[in-house]
């Protein structure tokens, strides 16, 4: 008998056959996604047995799990520490230094003008801005996780990234209610 | 038994026969039944030589039932018993039909679902769907020449999982299995895609009798990968008609009109709108019962100003999508336009200029959903083996709970590709609390009265604990058909509560069994044969695919001892299967799959590893 190697158990890196980095290559996470979906989505099995039917339904969901987890960078730097051990307190530590608190204040208020003035280009540069931050966030992550391993400090930096993915979805629903 | 040529042990199997399977477009205003022949994907015809299947349904004081152009015919003489988008319905209650007023049936409010009063008793939408499907079924065995497998059946892309459901149970309630439920959108790009051999990023616009869809794909290397979709459930065709409808009423000074009456001139402004397709102006001429005459004239400029804002909400849905897909208007490569809605020229000139390019109309809009359907059909039902192309599609709306204070906590965001699975924690806010109730929600808003109840349940059991230390693992999986289920445990005690969903919509199994039974002049005889029937097929599939897996991968994965003991398991179903009981069928059936358990999970880690052979971690970093 050979041995399984691939399990459902496996972290969603070696499931997708990426190392085990915050820095990954977006096209070849794409590229193994969809190989494996290939091999193991429910149309593939419609027509075979029960058994083989249940397996390709878990598989699918697990393999649409990890590609969710990876390609979005939040998700990834919360899943690789969550691999180190350690917790990013996201819900529990909410002490943020004092000038990105200062920021998240300008940013809302600069929000709520642009909701109540309904103007979009107001939104849309906020966006940008915003998305600006997240990047450069990012690649401070990349450092933190792939070279130095100062977990602590990717931990920190989750947080904050957590805060800027809550604004970004205040300004989708502002863009839907100016649309409306 | 034309179906069950199973090879003999030993023997390499015959190339195995045909499947019939089937697409289904399940439409508002009209169905489709589409089926792969020759290669090549086709709509059946009636036995008139009509495609066409108008989606109305009269039943009559006799007990019988007319469906399609013959119900059609009479929805003015007998508006209350001829139902007319009946899909509106569909995993409905009273309170989302809007205008409930203007339309002329006996509306019965029940749970979860609204039913209409008709002269051959009260029927609930899944029923009168079901009666649609089971004429497009029997065209389609008939034009065939045998039994189906199954069928495809399309529903609109934003469709809930109440109505996904609810179609499901139609699908059941017909005698049809169904292989899988698919996005109407995505059927559309499948026929669109395979036959253009389109790549890049497209969009599909859908407006149908009832339903808005719009929803973006990729297209790449054959895979059709869904990144967004949105719409509207309760906006289509019908929604002009009305518009136009209720500007009859205005001008002629009309109120309080007879059901008769309102379906007369519903029927006149349907008219009325698919002339303004190709003339400036038109005609509105009707005697109502009372002998008033009703004739006035309607241009596309006034028609355009009353339904403006109808395709305004379709673009904002539009826009909505294209932000999910965090993609603009510059990336779409082309707009496939679907649904018989789409010849209406204020729609094309909207998309146009929204998109900022001529939409594609190169497809019939009324059949090309079906003829999707249909190829979709043909590969679950393993006639092809599909390696070709792949489909990877979305959940429309956030699934999620209900949390202190009446509000909802997503658990599956909208978009999330399926089959997908997510588990939540909870915990326990009273000393010594031994229940908890989960109410399951699905919609993007913040408070669960503003969402659509799915279903509510208990789970009881949970050992007496400090507040706060119980963890109540609520896992959601979604199928590939999108539809839900629900199964909640109690994690720290591992105490494994046994949880039934009850849902707050759709019918139970007992439910479908009395319609069944209803439904057939020798309902128990009919319904032992059909399960016979069915067990058979099933069987005789099993005994296949077991069969060619062996072939396959039985020495290389299996032992002696295991492979002997799958074959007795087959040999034993051999044995019962052309017998007539089919309970004892289905034990040997449930026998063979268990055997074959270990087996199956096997030939699923070798294809993975096949599928990223190649790429070895060590050659990526």
């Amino acid at each position: 008998m050979q041995p399984l190697n691939f399990d459902l158990q496996q972290d969603f890196f070696s499931l997708l056959s990426l190392p085990a980095r915050f820095q990954i290559d977006s096209t070849l996470l794409e590229q193994n996604y969809r190989s494996l979906q290939a091999q193991v989505h429910p149309d593939k099995f419609s027509h075979l047995s029960e058994a083989e039917r249940r397996l390709s339904m878990q598989w699918a969901t697990r393999v649409n799990e990890g590609y969710q987890t990876l390609r979005n960078p939040l998700n990834r730097a919360r899943y690789l520490l969550t691999l180190h051990g350690v917790d990013t307190q996201e819900d529990s530590n909410t002490a943020m230094p004092i000038d990105f608190l200062m920021q998240q204040m300008e940013w809302r208020e600069a929000l709520d003008e642009g909701k109540q003035a309904k103007d979009i280009a107001v939104l849309e540069e906020m966006e940008q801005r915003m998305q600006k931050e997240a990047k450069h966030l990012q690649q401070q992550l990349a450092v933190d996780l792939d070279d130095t391993h100062d977990y602590a400090a990717a931990s920190g930096i989750v947080r904050k990234l957590k805060f800027l993915e809550k604004l970004a979805e205040e300004i989708g629903s502002a863009f839907d209610e100016l649309d409306t | 038994m034309a179906l069950l040529q199973i090879a003999e042990p030993g023997l390499s199997a015959a190339p195995h026969q045909h499947r019939l399977a089937v697409g289904i477009d399940l439409g508002t205003t009209n169905s489709l039944v589409a089926t792969v022949r020759n290669g090549i994907s086709t709509v059946l015809n009636d036995v008139h030589g009509c495609a066409i299947l108008p989606s109305v349904v009269r039943y009559c004081a006799d007990g019988s039932t007319h469906v399609g152009h013959a119900a059609q015919l009479m929805q003015s003489e007998d508006p209350h018993n001829t139902i007319v988008s009946v899909k509106r319905f569909m995993g409905r209650g009273m309170k989302d039909v809007g205008e409930v007023g203007n339309l002329p049936y006996r509306f019965v409010d029940a749970p979860g679902m609204l039913q209409l009063r008709t002269a051959a008793g009260v029927k609930s939408p899944v029923e009168v769907s079901a009666d649609i499907l089971k004429v497009l079924r029997q065209r389609a065995e008939l034009s065939l020449g045998g039994e189906l497998v199954g069928a495809v059946i399309t529903v609109p892309a934003y469709f809930d999982d109440a109505q996904r459901q609810a179609t499901k149970d139609a699908a059941k309630l017909a005698g049809i299995n169904v292989l899988r439920l698919l996005n109407e959108p995505t059927a559309a790009a499948i026929a669109y895609g395979l036959d253009n051999a389109a790549e890049g990023v497209y969009a599909v616009y859908d407006l149908g009798g009832g339903t808005f869809d719009i929803s973006i794909l990729r297209l790449s290397k054959g895979v059709f990968e869904v990144l967004a979709t949105n719409g509207d459930s309760a906006l289509g065709g019908d929604d002009f008609d009305h518009r136009i409808y209720c500007g009859v009423l205005e001008k002629a000074g009309l109120s309080a009109l007879s059901a008769h009456d309102t379906r007369l001139l519903l029927t006149h402004a349907r008219t009325a709108k698919e002339q303004l397709t190709d003339h400036a102006q038109t005609q509105i001429t009707a005697v109502l019962g009372g002998g008033e005459l009703v004739d006035l004239t309607l241009t596309r400029e006034e028609f355009y100003a009353m339904t403006q804002n109808l395709v305004t909400r379709t673009l904002q849905a539009t826009r909505r999508a294209l932000r999910d897909a965090k993609l603009a208007v510059s990336d779409i490569k082309g707009v496939v336009m679907v649904g018989g809605s789409t010849r209406m020229p204020q729609v094309q000139h909207a998309v146009g200029e929204l998109f900022e390019q001529t939409p594609l109309n190169n497809l019939d809009p009324d059949k090309v959903v079906a003829l999707g359907a249909a190829i979709q059909a043909n590969v679950l039902a393993g006639n092809r083996s599909g390696d070709d192309w792949l489909l990877l599609d979305v959940i429309p709306l956030s699934l999620g709970l209900e949390t202190m204070g009446g509000l909802v906590e997503k658990v599956i965001p909208r978009n999330s590709a399926i089959p997908s699975a997510r588990a939540q924690e909870f915990t326990t806010y009273k000393d010594g609390q031994t229940a908890m109730s989960i109410h399951v929600v699905q919609g993007e808003r913040e408070l669960v009265s503003d969402c659509r109840s799915l279903a509510k349940f208990e789970l009881r059991g949970i050992p007496p604990m400090v507040a706060g230390s119980a963890r109540i693992r609520v896992t959601f999986q979604v199928d590939a058909d999108g539809l839900l289920s629900v199964s909640a445990r109690e994690a720290v005690s591992g105490t494994e509560a046994n949880i039934v969903v009850k849902p707050s919509y759709g019918l139970s199994d007992e439910e479908i069994t009395r319609m069944l039974q209803e439904s057939t002049q020798h309902a128990r005889d009919d319904m032992l044969a059909r399960a016979l029937r069915e067990q058979q097929t099933e069987a005789a599939q099993l005994l296949e695919a077991v069969e060619n897996a062996l072939q396959q991968d039985g020495d290389a994965l299996l032992d002696a001892a295991t492979q002997a003991r799958i074959r007795s398991s087959m040999d034993a179903l051999r044995e019962v299967i052309t017998g007539s009981d089919h309970q004892t069928i289905k034990r040997s059936v449930e026998a063979l799959n268990l055997a074959t358990t270990e087996f199956a999970q096997r030939r699923m880690d070798q294809s993975v590893k096949s599928a990223l052979a190649g790429h070895k971690l060590s050659e990526l970093e």
